[in-house]
């Protein structure tokens, strides 16, 4: 336990201090990341030891044994099973210490304690939606200037997380470097973790299984704040609340469900992967069947039934289908906003 | 040599390039003889080591489509014993007795070249073609049967059902879990076994008309024995598919 | 003791009179004696013009996108960088570097060492370069009909589309599937070849390395090849008429996917290194006039790698949702492959110790190999480790990692390979002078390409991204500096080789004074390879330079 300290004090030293990133790794947020970071430092270590050993014989055999009128003869020397024992058994010996060491603390991250925070995580392309079931809290994506989908995800400090998390279309993975923690989503069933935030601050969070076109823009800000602050700033507000009284409803929905991914709303915008949908409605359509009316049913069989209709210059884009995940209530509200987007 | 990849022949392997008269014995060499081999043991036992190599590979092919075979039984149990009552068993254990018999015909083959009986082989080896035609004409059948049930897979699947209550037609469309899954790999795993029947058809008519022209005798014949390790591979594959596909209970 | 004095031009014709011989390239001549040959030197020349044009044609790919990736945005759009990104995997994996030095290398030197006349099949020979060739042909009709970007492991379920989305998908899986079976059936010749050809005297333990890892290769190939071949063939019909099989929205499951994918592609990093390691033992020991270190321990380690790397799949899967219980258990033999490696990597070390070694390009490629393959491995061991690859995984880390072990172990040891036995394939002298400089640039020019990428991806810089954070610039750029004065030095030694081949001195048959057979022919050997039968009474490693006088035994 003493050496695990040393190391671990050691490896902050070295690869990322108190305060901030290090050389090799970013902050140390999470107790996961404490350990990770540990058994990091002692591969680095040793892997650096034997590096420069190895190429320390190689470089001077090389140059000492170099071919000369002195050195014309070589060493009839083949084998030395005490020299090939202790070569291979002690990188076995070494390799079982880190396997053990590995293993054992990849062993954290399915341990959840009875009060940890429940955090259902869904991914789709190209956005999360990180939602706290005992909370009623649903934070969405907003999109940027660049395209890129943002959530923000809060968390209060010292107390460990279990997300559960799936997803709507293809594989995603859910990653936070400054906790080092990873796990890929699966749209057939759930995958989790259970992790505690250490440390104060902000942090990026990215998917990190390729997923298409928006791979590298589904992104999230992790948060991690007091206890006080997170009950001021989270608990006591009304953020990630979707009330559909709220002015926001429509547009956190049209982020919900990921069409801000695809579809820009603003002229600026100009087009993402589908059509710009700023000033669309009433519009005559050019289509693969001919000229189509963006009207309410047009809109409402584009989202259950993509494939029909589709507009000149968009045909392969493969629009997913939300036929049987999306209410009528839904439905309503996104037509009513595609409506205003003028 | 042979493997069954090769389908063609060109002659008895003095293509290699000029002869410089190297490894010949003086008294000239077998017609069969591959320059490339020192002498015809060599040639055999090579010739049958690829065959065994060759024939591992494709166990670990089809071993692939069994793995996804028990992945989908076991996801779906029930949708799987449901599914397979709609194969015809009948046909299927004839189909399996046709290749068993097939296989001993071919063994009996193999044994007749191997003891220069010409004539005999040509007789096992045309009765080992028979059965194998006999195999892909039932084949035919059952497919056909199910192209007109409708019960094909994946998106092809539109499963003709009649509601006997109600005195209707009707047709049904693929489900999660559903039946289409079987299909598929029932579709594949019997069709990539068909394929490989038909090209056993094509080698064993190689094999025959070599025989014909005289090619074997007790001194050559590994490349009947190779296309009869193929064909036992074959019937091999099938022993295990038909249990698999047909008996699920 | 060289084990056969070399016979000059001269021949026995049936009726034993003499003939004059020629080397091999010309004995025939015209177009159809190449499309139509069945000698293994011919083929394997063949695969190494057709490999290196597709090592090339990747390459540039990924000059481009490196190009872009120095700016945090990306000016070739995501579409676009994703498209060259699987390109590049797609086409190194499956056109380069699993063929390069089995089929290439190895087609022309194996029957050479064994002391053979040719391969057991030449005829299976020829089609599995035409099976290569028709592979190729489908894969680029995919690359022309566009929009392959699924990265090359294709995994599902953003891998199965619907309609006319599919096509490229249909088309590209089934040029994998065609271009497996030439992979299969190199295998089994090879197989076959090693066990009944050897020349007599030749007994396993007399064999050289190379041809102890070609055999090893071969294994893997027939093997674990078969399972790729189902694999892309399901996903193909997947994509034809949506079986369902790895589809979540038909109740498949994309992880078994993975499985399936996985379970070919470990084993196949090993198809892409063990050649690798053979060639390194033949240079390392020919180059330092001494016997090869551990004879015994590298040939077994070849074998016990080729067993072992069946076991290991799921190290690629880790985060991927599969039980705790397999994860550990992937984790242990993943680093149990390890220590086989190891051993071989100090057993060259050792076989430098009191030999009489020449800085020439193939000993600089051998040592660039020994620093740059043993970063690889040892950078294998962080993300074997558990908790570790929890972070690495998917990461830059991880294309760090696999970039310094096929890139600077097997295509290094290509390089060493090539120089090594240039004069032997080709009858001409490379100029010492022009590959000294070749080293230099790649040396340089790949270790600054590929080392920033370890401190990317432990910072944070996730895998298969066109657009990133700017406070990963820094590195980006330095890495892609990197990459145009690697694919300089690469170029750099393709022009002094073509100009080799064409203006270089003549080369004589044993240049280096080595001791397996391939050296007891002419450069380039005669169509047969040999005029005799040689008859082998020692192990090919016993150079005229070692010293068996008792003075200079000593044991450390």
């Amino acid at each position: 336990m003493t050496g695990f300290s040393f190391i671990s004090a050691a490896s902050s030293a070295f690869l990322a201090d108190s305060g901030g990133k290090g050389f090799w790794m970013p902050e140390v947020a999470s107790d996961f990341a404490e350990h990770v970071d540990a058994l990091f430092m002692f591969i680095l270590v040793l892997s650096v030891f034997f590096f420069i050993l190895l190429m320390g014989f190689t470089g001077y055999f090389a140059w000492k044994y170099k071919e000369s009128p002195t050195n014309t003869r070589s060493s009839p020397i083949s084998h030395n099973f005490k020299l090939e024992f202790l070569w291979s058994a002690i990188p076995t010996v070494l390799l079982v210490v880190i396997f053990a060491w590995g293993f054992r603390d990849f062993t954290m991250l399915s341990t959840a304690p009875a009060d940890a925070l429940e955090v259902r995580v869904v991914a789709q392309q190209w956005n999360w939606t990180i939602s706290y079931p005992k909370l009623d809290r649903e934070c969405t994506s907003t999109v940027g200037t660049d395209g890129g989908a943002n959530v923000d995800f809060y968390l209060p400090v010292n107390r460990p997380f279990t997300v559960q998390m799936s997803s709507n279309d293809v594989l995603h993975s859910f990653w936070i470097p400054a906790f080092r923690v990873k796990r890929d989503v699966l749209p057939n069933r759930y995958t989790g973790f259970t992790v505690t935030p250490t440390r104060t601050g902000i942090y990026p969070m990215f998917c990190s299984e390729y997923c298409g076109n928006g791979h590298s823009k589904m992104q999230g800000t992790v948060h991690v704040l007091s206890p006080e602050d997170f009950q001021k700033k989270f608990i006591d507000t009304d953020l990630c609340k979707l009330d559909p009284k709220a002015p926001d409803y429509k547009p956190k929905l049209f982020a919900k469900f990921g069409c801000n991914s695809c579809h820009g709303v603003k002229p600026e915008q100009g087009i993402i992967v589908g059509p710009n949908l700023y000033g669309r409605y009433g519009n005559v359509e050019s289509t693969n069947v001919g000229p189509v009316k963006m009207d309410d049913d047009y809109i409402r069989e584009s989202i259950e039934y993509p494939e029909k209709k589709l507009v000149d210059g968009f045909a392969g884009k493969a629009m997913p289908s939300f036929r049987g995940r999306i209410t009528e209530v839904q439905l309503a509200a996104l037509i009513d906003y595609i409506k205003s987007l003028k | 040599m042979s493997t069954a990849q090769l389908e063609h022949e060109a002659g008895h392997g003095h293509e290699d390039g000029p002869e410089s008269g190297l490894h010949h014995p003086a008294e000239g060499h077998p017609a069969f003889l591959q320059h490339h081999f020192d002498n015809a043991a060599q040639q055999e036992s090579a010739s049958k080591l690829g065959m065994w190599v060759f024939l591992a590979t494709e166990i670990l092919m089809f071993s692939g489509l069994f793995l996804a075979y028990f992945v989908i039984r076991s996801s779906f149990p029930e949708m799987v014993l449901e599914a397979h009552e709609k194969l015809d068993k009948v046909m299927g254990s004839i189909n399996t007795v046709v290749l068993i018999t097939s296989s001993l015909t071919m063994a009996l083959g193999v044994r007749a070249v191997q003891t220069n009986q010409r004539l005999q082989a040509r007789w096992y080896l045309l009765a080992t073609l028979a059965f194998a035609a006999t195999f892909m004409v039932i084949k035919y059948i059952e497919y056909s049967a199910k192209v007109e049930h409708g019960t094909l897979p994946g998106i092809y699947f539109q499963e003709h059902v009649y509601d006997v209550a109600a005195g209707v037609q009707g047709t049904l469309d693929r489900w999660w879990g559903g039946s289409q899954l079987f299909f598929g790999i029932y579709f594949i795993m019997t069709g990539l076994h068909g394929i490989h029947v038909v090209i056993g058809i094509g080698l064993i008519i190689w094999i025959m008309v070599k025989n014909e022209r005289g090619a074997f005798s007790s001194a050559y014949y590994t490349p009947v024995e190779n296309v009869g390790l193929y064909w036992h591979l074959v019937d091999l594959i099938w022993i295990f598919l038909f249990p698999l596909l047909y008996l699920v209970k | 003791m060289t084990t056969v004095t070399l016979e000059k031009g001269i021949s026995h014709g049936s009726d034993h009179t003499h003939v004059e011989e020629v080397d091999f390239y010309r004995a025939k001549r015209g177009i159809w004696s190449w499309l139509a040959t069945v000698d293994h030197k011919r083929i394997g020349i063949m695969y190494l013009v057709g490999t290196l044009l597709g090592f090339f044609g990747a390459g540039v790919l990924a000059l481009i996108f490196r190009a872009d990736l120095m700016t945090p945005n990306s000016e070739l759009g995501r579409d676009m960088y994703n498209k060259l990104f699987t390109l590049h995997g797609a086409i190194m994996v499956f056109v380069f570097i699993i063929p390069a030095i089995p089929a290439a290398l190895g087609n022309f030197f194996l029957p050479l060492m064994l002391g053979a006349k040719d391969v057991a099949f030449p005829r299976l020979n020829l089609l599995s370069f035409y099976i290569w060739v028709a592979g190729l042909i489908i894969l680029l009709f995919a690359i022309i009909v566009g929009n392959l970007d699924t990265g090359w492991t294709f995994y599902t379920p953003y891998s199965i589309k619907d309609g006319s989305n599919a096509t490229p998908l249909i088309i590209a899986t089934g040029g994998v599937f065609v271009m497996g079976f030439s992979s299969i059936l190199t295998g089994v010749n090879f197989i076959v070849t090693v066990h009944k050809m050897r020349a007599p005297g030749m007994t396993w333990n007399r064999m050289p390395l190379f041809i102890w890892a070609l055999y090893a290769t071969a294994i893997i190939q027939v093997l674990a090849t078969p399972v790729l071949a189902i694999t892309v063939l399901l996903l193909l019909i997947e994509n034809v008429m949506q079986i369902g099989i790895f589809n979540p929205a038909w109740g498949g499951d994309p992880v078994l996917f993975q499985h399936f994918f996985w379970f070919y592609s470990h084993p196949a990093v090993y198809i892409m290194i063990l050649p690798g390691f053979g060639i390194i033992s033949e240079t390392i020991s020919v180059h330092s006039k001494k016997h090869i270190f551990g004879y015994k321990a590298i040939a077994l380690s070849s074998v016990a790698i080729a067993i072992i790397s069946f076991l290991v799949w799921g190290h690629h899967m880790f985060v991927s949702g599969q039980s705790e219980f397999a994860a550990a258990l992937f984790s242990f033999l993943t680093f149990a492959v390890a220590v086989p490696t190891a051993i071989k990597t100090f057993s060259w070390v050792a076989t430098l110790y009191k030999g009489v070694i020449t800085w020439n390009a193939p000993m600089l490629y051998t040592l660039t190999f020994l620093f740059t393959f043993t970063i690889g491995g040892l950078t294998g061991i962080f993300l074997g480790a558990l908790s570790v690859d929890i972070h690495l995984h998917d990461s830059y880390f991880v294309v760090a990692h696999f970039h310094y072990v096929m890139m600077g172990g097997t295509v290094i040891a290509l390089l060493a390979g090539l120089h090594h036995w240039f004069p032997k394939m080709f009858g001409k002298m490379y100029n010492e002078g022009h590959a000294r400089i070749g080293v230099i640039l790649v040396f340089v020019g790949f270790n600054v390409t590929f080392l920033t990428q370890f401190m990317l991806g432990s910072q944070g810089m996730a895998r298969r991204y066109a657009e990133y954070d700017p406070v990963f610039q820094t590195y980006h750029v330095i890495s892609s500096i990197g990459s145009f004065v690697l694919g300089a030095g690469l170029l750099w030694i393709l022009a002094y080789m073509v100009w080799a081949l064409m203006k270089g001195p003549k080369a004589p048959a044993n240049p280096w004074g080595g001791v397996s057979l391939e050296w007891a022919t002419q450069s380039p050997p005669i169509e047969h390879n040999f005029h005799k039968t040689p008859h082998v009474d020692t192990d090919p490693y016993n150079f005229p330079e070692i010293d068996r006088s008792a003075a200079s035994n000593s044991h450390h």
